[in-house]
């Protein structure tokens, strides 16, 4: 009996066609995959699980953030109708090889990042040289956006790293265009969100942790890492404590 | 038979992985901090095998840690490495058309050099004859400022050769697309992009392998044809003489690391 997919037009859709068909059209469902598997042979769906573990991780490695619709069109192209079983056994050699997390951070836009399974460790440099520096101006962002309450005004951040000599007009010696760094690089690796503040003028904006950084730190981590710049306990900020404390 | 992976070959892998490629003596190091970390049975001398679990499941990934020689110091290397035979498969993913461009073209005249480089001039000169995109001069300098931080190129005095982990990586691809040109080395057979070579019979080898093989000869001798080896060795003071033109040559060739004897 011949399987009526609901997606646009009748059979497979081709790569070609733009994003729109992978957004809107529905996905199959687990049952039509299952009977979809059968009529594949197995050494084919390997390997377009292999191609798309290296898709994944040659795209995380530049922490770009994968779209589901990049993974259709680049890798799974016609073995669309077996999708959630290709990215099923991505996911678990991800985990089992790599100690990788394929994790869902939009899942309205069906956005994905890798994240470490492995437990954060001491001292340790998995970052390339070039990238751990950039990595450290993240990071204090961060803390000034959560010890602000989780939210900062751009003036206030940007007020904050003046003081550190890091100007936005000037190039810098290490960081160059610190404000495409900061407000184009680090938003679209999801580190950072800023959003306008509406009825501002001159516009305003805000600040916030994005996704990815909810992943790879936590709150806690952050108030460690002030209270040792500080030399204080981290409990001498009782609100972002007990805010640290209680989330995971 | 193929053991498991734990934590301490997952911790090896991403942190190889993100760095692309490490010198033997890192990985060691790393080796003993990821077993010290996931209290896995460790022994110092088990680097090999400890890597070989790794390859054993990375190899249905068509992807493998390789090891390599660096062309410059003679250290051993290893680096994560993608087996797929397509072309250069996992640079294209990273990089636009016209870059991908660039870099084969760059290839090219590192490969064709006497010496293993490419200067500048010659490469930012190849900008015009991209077909797939027309790209000035300054972009492509970027661009090339971005293959030598990605490791596919190295930079020195303004000259471009291949990276070790570019070497690693593509010597398959190399030796079969560029069959008559690319020369191994008589003593290790690997790819050789920098080499010295034989006036008489023609053969190349390594810079460190070189020097490697000469170190207990009082006398260099061409391991194939027998005839001297006039190049200038690598890190040995030479003790015979030789009429000045010869010694000024070979000099050069040892700054330079210039094929020709």
């Amino acid at each position: 009996m011949s399987q009526r997919k609901r997606s646009k037009g009748s059979g497979l859709s081709q790569g070609g066609d733009g994003d729109e068909d992978f957004n809107q059209s529905q996905m199959p469902t687990h049952s039509q995959v299952q009977r979809n598997l059968e009529r594949r042979s197995q050494d084919q769906v390997n390997q377009k699980v292999s191609e798309l573990v290296q898709f994944l991780l040659v795209k995380d490695q530049k922490k770009i953030p994968i779209k589901r619709a990049d993974m259709l069109k680049k890798v799974i192209r016609e073995y669309r109708d077996v999708y959630s079983e290709i990215v099923n056994r991505a996911g678990k050699t991800l985990q089992q090889v790599f100690g990788l997390q394929l994790v869902e951070i939009d899942t309205k836009h069906h956005i994905y990042i890798l994240t470490s399974d492995l437990p954060r460790a001491e001292g340790e440099n998995l970052h390339r040289d070039n990238q751990t520096a950039k990595l450290g101006l993240l990071l204090i962002i961060l803390s000034f956006i959560f010890m602000k309450g989780n939210t900062a005004k751009d003036g206030a951040v940007w007020e904050f790293l003046r003081r550190l000599r890091v100007q936005p007009g000037e190039r810098h010696e290490v960081f160059g265009d610190v404000k495409k760094l900061v407000t184009e690089e680090f938003v679209r690796q999801k580190y950072l969100e800023i959003t306008p503040i509406p009825l501002t003028d001159p516009p305003e904006f805000s600040y916030q942790w994005g996704p990815r950084a909810a992943k790879e730190t936590s709150k806690r981590d952050v108030l460690r890492f002030v209270a040792k710049i500080q030399g204080k306990d981290p409990t001498f900020w009782m609100s972002q404590y007990n805010e640290a404390e209680a989330t995971p | 038979m193929a053991a498991q992976m734990t934590d301490a070959h997952r911790r090896f892998l991403q942190v190889l992985m993100s760095h692309g490629i490490m010198e033997g003596s890192e990985a060691r190091k790393l080796h003993r901090r990821c077993c010290e970390i996931h209290k896995v049975y460790y022994a110092h001398d088990k680097l090999d095998d400890f890597i070989s679990t790794i390859n054993s499941h990375l190899q249905p990934l068509f992807m493998q840690i390789r090891k390599g020689m660096s062309e410059g110091d003679g250290r051993a290397h290893y680096a994560l490495v993608n087996l797929a035979e397509t072309e250069i498969t996992k640079m294209a993913s990273d990089y636009t058309e016209n870059e991908l461009e660039l870099f084969r073209k760059t290839m090219d005249l590192i490969i064709l050099s006497e010496n293993g480089f490419a200067s500048s001039t010659d490469i930012l000169n190849l900008t015009d004859q991209l077909k797939t995109k027309k790209m000035k001069k300054k972009e492509a300098e970027q661009v090339l400022k971005v293959f030598v931080e990605d490791k596919w190129l190295s930079e020195r005095n303004g000259e471009y050769t291949l990276h070790t982990r570019c070497i690693i990586e593509m010597e398959q691809y190399i030796l079969s697309n560029y069959q008559d040109v690319a020369r191994k080395c008589n003593i290790c057979h690997s790819l050789a992009i920098q080499s010295q070579i034989c006036e008489s019979c023609g053969i190349g080898m390594h810079l460190p392998c070189v020097r490697k093989y000469f170190r207990a000869q009082t006398e260099p001798r061409c391991p194939q044809c027998n005839d001297f080896w006039s190049c200038d060795i690598p890190g040995m003071n030479r003790i015979d003489s030789q009429s000045p033109s010869k010694t000024g040559r070979a000099e050069k060739s040892f700054i330079l690391g210039t094929r020709r004897c």
